[in-house]
């Protein structure tokens, strides 16, 4: 087969099986637009700023496992598409971004439209590439494809310059079925030695705890951790990112932990005697001050990537390795083992974690006349059967979103942690919803969140992507009032947010539904009929309590011990 | 401590950039980087040298080894090793001062290797620490110019690092 660059980019992105490219078209990625435009196996996506062409291919890569695409255009395109790279970085999420360059006799001749991309992504990215050559092409978005999903998962960006998709230029393509890179082999399974004295040490220990992270979900592996912690009858937390990866209903289930964990699973941390690390990093919001943290126990740590472990927090068994595979051989080592779990210890442990529990620390005032964006998270859970994927965006109503809605599935619950973007939200239900129009895809936002990607109301209606959103308007950056009201002595420098559109009016105006609640009795009723309508994007203003703070709290630097609780709990 | 990693990369444009863009990110010290190809042009070879805690330099090594272009590192002050760097420096030698330079040179095993009436330039290899004592026992006022290249090291015995 004889192609041109443009149509090799296209032909490799269809013999891939890549269903969206989310996108946004310039000079330099013209030719490739015009191969787009003779076909219909890779249907792309136009968004309306080149953040959500990244965001939306990182909402899809959550939800579905497989890597999101986006196609963006040199200088401009590249830049604006930045913060999405550098979003999916943080939390290990396959991307793979194809930039437009300026054509290759022009690089470095600050032509027009021309960045670094290469350089300036260097350092968000798992890789990328300068093409030079069209023969390189097909070669290159295979190694792309590869580095992206493999390993510990990341965005690699390919920069295409103009010449190299040049239509009139031919050259023969096949699919390169195998591809071989001497320097990344990614580990296939972990050491069982290694692994077999982890499962000593957890058994032997009285106070154990399994705290467990992205690497999780982006590894696959909930049931086969459903499996140890059902095998071992252990405690177990897990981190912001890898919420779904147990079931929340489960009573073994202690809730998030860390900054805004709740007491139960950080009290615990700071009282166990043998920590099973599996898929998280230790990052400062889970570790608190890490002189504090978990004072008392020895660490078992799984991950995939050797940089993860003993990087922030001493290790003593580390095994480096895929969490499924190693899950599964834990399991088996768990079950052919004739050691026993300290029975008596772990009863008494539980006893303890109970009468933690007991203190019911996520209480609020369930009285209030005015609307607590607890309640409105509660009630999204009710109104979804609790099946819904929540896309959120970054603050509060973040972390209400990730108490209150209790995932008991993995890949339902899709937010920016490791670098906390704003923005993210909306496009990021985008491309949930392009990878499953049949499910309720709910997005979670704040009013001064949703206006950073609020241009993408114009996608939704374009590409008809019915999503319902919820948005606890509490007219404030709430978390950066939150901390102001802390320890700022309630200074609340610039963190209101004035002159808010009217949010129903501006969706109408997108051609959406819009609507608003302001009182606790009406939440139900119009979150019900948001999600009757089937075939509309539903906005919904819900004006919440301005003042609500999210319990509990460690501050930065603090233990796990070190607590703010809510006024509304039994503690205080 | 001080740590030299040899590092084998892919022989492509970046990677260097990637290895130098690694430790100005990560906030660690670099004391000297040398590169150049190998044998078998498709491989640079490094050798970086560097200081830290055991804690960081553990990480500066997991680091390097999860950029896709590093093939295989080692770090060679883990056992016994040889470690030269070459220097270039330029000394004034006029006529009062020629004799006292040149018995310097044989005493280090340096050789003078471009002569004007005025200066030397003299070559010398050998550990770092060795030439840092050429350069102290030469007089300050003398020294024109240095240039040093960094170390480069190998580890002793029949074993290479090689793919
Ligand atoms: C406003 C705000 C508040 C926050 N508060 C909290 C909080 O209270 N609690 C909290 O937990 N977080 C909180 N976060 C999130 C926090 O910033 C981090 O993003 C999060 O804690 C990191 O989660 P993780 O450790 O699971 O790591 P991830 O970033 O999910 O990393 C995954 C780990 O798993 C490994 N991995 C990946 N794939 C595999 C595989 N196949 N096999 C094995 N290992 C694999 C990776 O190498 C990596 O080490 C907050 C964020 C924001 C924005
Ligand atoms: C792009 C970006 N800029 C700034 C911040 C810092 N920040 C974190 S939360 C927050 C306020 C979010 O306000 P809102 O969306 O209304 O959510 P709320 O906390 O009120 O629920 C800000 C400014 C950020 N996370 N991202
Ligand atoms: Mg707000």
């Amino acid at each position: 087969m004889e192609l041109s660059g443009a149509e090799i980019v296209v032909q490799y992105l269809r013999d891939e099986g890549v269903e969206y490219v989310f996108g946004y078209p310039g000079g330099a990625v013209l030719h490739i637009y015009d191969a787009l435009f003779n076909q219909d196996d890779v249907k792309h996506i136009l968004v309306r700023h080149e953040q959500a062409a990244a965001h939306a291919a990182d909402g899809y890569a959550r939800a579905t496992g497989r890597p999101g695409v986006a196609l963006v255009t040199s200088g401009p395109g590249a830049t604006n598409a930045v913060t999405g790279i550098a979003t999916a970085y943080m939390d290990s999420i396959p991307l793979v971004v194809l930039t437009g360059q300026v054509a290759s006799p022009f690089i470095g001749s600050d032509a027009f439209q021309e960045v670094d991309t290469v350089g300036i992504t260097r350092p968000c990215v798992k890789h990328n590439f300068l093409i030079k050559r069209r023969e390189d092409i097909a070669e290159t978005f295979k190694k792309a494809f590869y580095i992206a999903t493999s390993g510990r998962p990341g965005p690699v960006v390919v920069d295409i310059p103009k010449d190299i998709t040049d239509p009139n230029v031919r050259i023969p393509y096949a699919y390169p079925s195998k591809i071989k890179m001497r320097s990344y082999n990614p580990v296939a399974k972990g050491h069982l030695g290694q692994i077999k004295k982890a499962v000593e040490m957890m058994l032997s220990a009285k106070r154990p705890v399994v705290y467990t992270g992205g690497g999780v979900i982006i590894g696959d592996a909930a049931d086969e951790l459903t499996r140890l912690i059902h095998a071992t009858g252990f405690p177990i937390t897990s981190t912001l990112m890898g919420l779904g990866g147990f079931p929340a209903s489960d009573r073994q289930f202690l809730g998030m932990l860390g900054m805004h964990g709740t007491y139960e699973a950080n009290m615990a941390m700071h009282d166990t005697d043998v920590l099973v690390a599996i898929g998280a990093r230790f990052d400062d919001r889970v570790t608190g001050h890490v002189a504090h943290f978990c004072p008392n126990a020895k660490i078992i740590h799984v991950d995939i990537d050797p940089s993860s472990i003993s990087k922030n927090v001493k290790v003593h068994v580390p095994i480096v390795g895929p969490v499924q595979k190693v899950l599964k051989d834990m399991v088996k080592v768990v079950k052919e083992t004739r050691q026993q779990p300290e029975e008596g210890a772990l009863k008494a442990w539980w006893e303890q974690i109970e009468q933690w529990r007991a203190m019911d620390c996520l209480r609020y005032d369930r009285q209030s006349s005015k609307i607590k964006p607890q309640f409105a998270v509660e009630t999204l859970y009710k109104v979804t059967g609790g099946d819904a994927y929540v896309c959120s965006d970054v603050g509060q109503h973040q972390m209400f979103a990730a108490q209150f809605y209790g995932f008991d599935k993995p890949r339902r619950w899709i937010n920016s942690g490791g670098l906390g973007t704003m923005g993210f939200g909306l496009p990021s239900a985008m491309g949930v919803k392009m990878a499953f129009p049949e499910q309720e895809v709910a997005l979670v936002t704040g009013e001064a969140s949703i206006q950073m990607c609020i241009q993408e109301l114009a996608t939704c209606k374009q590409h008809d992507l019915p999503i319902k959103i919820i948005l606890l308007n509490n007219g404030y950056m709430g978390m950066v009032r939150q901390w102001q009201e802390f320890f700022y002595d309630r200074r609340y420098s610039n963190s209101y947010v004035d002159a808010l559109p009217d949010f129903v009016k501006l969706s109408e105006s997108f051609g959406h539904v819009g609507m608003r609640v302001e009182r606790p009795e009406d939440l139900e009723g119009a979150m019900r009929e948001a999600f009757a309508i089937k075939d509309r994007l539903v906005f919904l203003d819900v004006i919440v309590d301005p003042e609500e703070n999210v319990y509990p709290m460690i501050e930065a630097g603090k233990g796990h011990h070190e607590m703010y609780l809510s006024p509304a709990s039994e503690l205080v | 401590m001080r740590h030299i990693i040899s590092i084998l990369i892919e022989n492509e444009a970046g990677a260097l950039s990637r290895v130098a863009g690694l430790f100005s990110a990560r906030g660690y010290n670099i004391e000297s980087l040398t590169v150049a190809p190998t044998e078998d042009v498709s491989l640079s070879r490094m050798t970086l040298v560097t200081s830290g805690s055991e804690q960081i330099v553990e990480q500066i090594t997991k680091q390097l080894n999860k950029l896709i272009d590093v093939i295989k590192l080692l770090d060679i002050t883990e056992g016994a090793h040889i470690e030269r760097e070459m220097m270039l420096i330029k000394v004034k030698a006029d006529r009062g001062h020629r004799d006292e330079v040149s018995r310097l040179v044989d005493i280090f095993r340096g050789r003078i290797i471009d002569v004007t009436d005025v200066s030397f330039i003299v070559e010398m290899t050998g550990s770092p620490s060795k030439l840092d004592a050429f350069i102290n026992a030469v007089h300050e006022d003398l020294v024109v110019e240095v240039v040093r290249t960094g170390p480069c090291g190998i580890a002793r015995g029949s074993k290479g690092l090689t793919l």
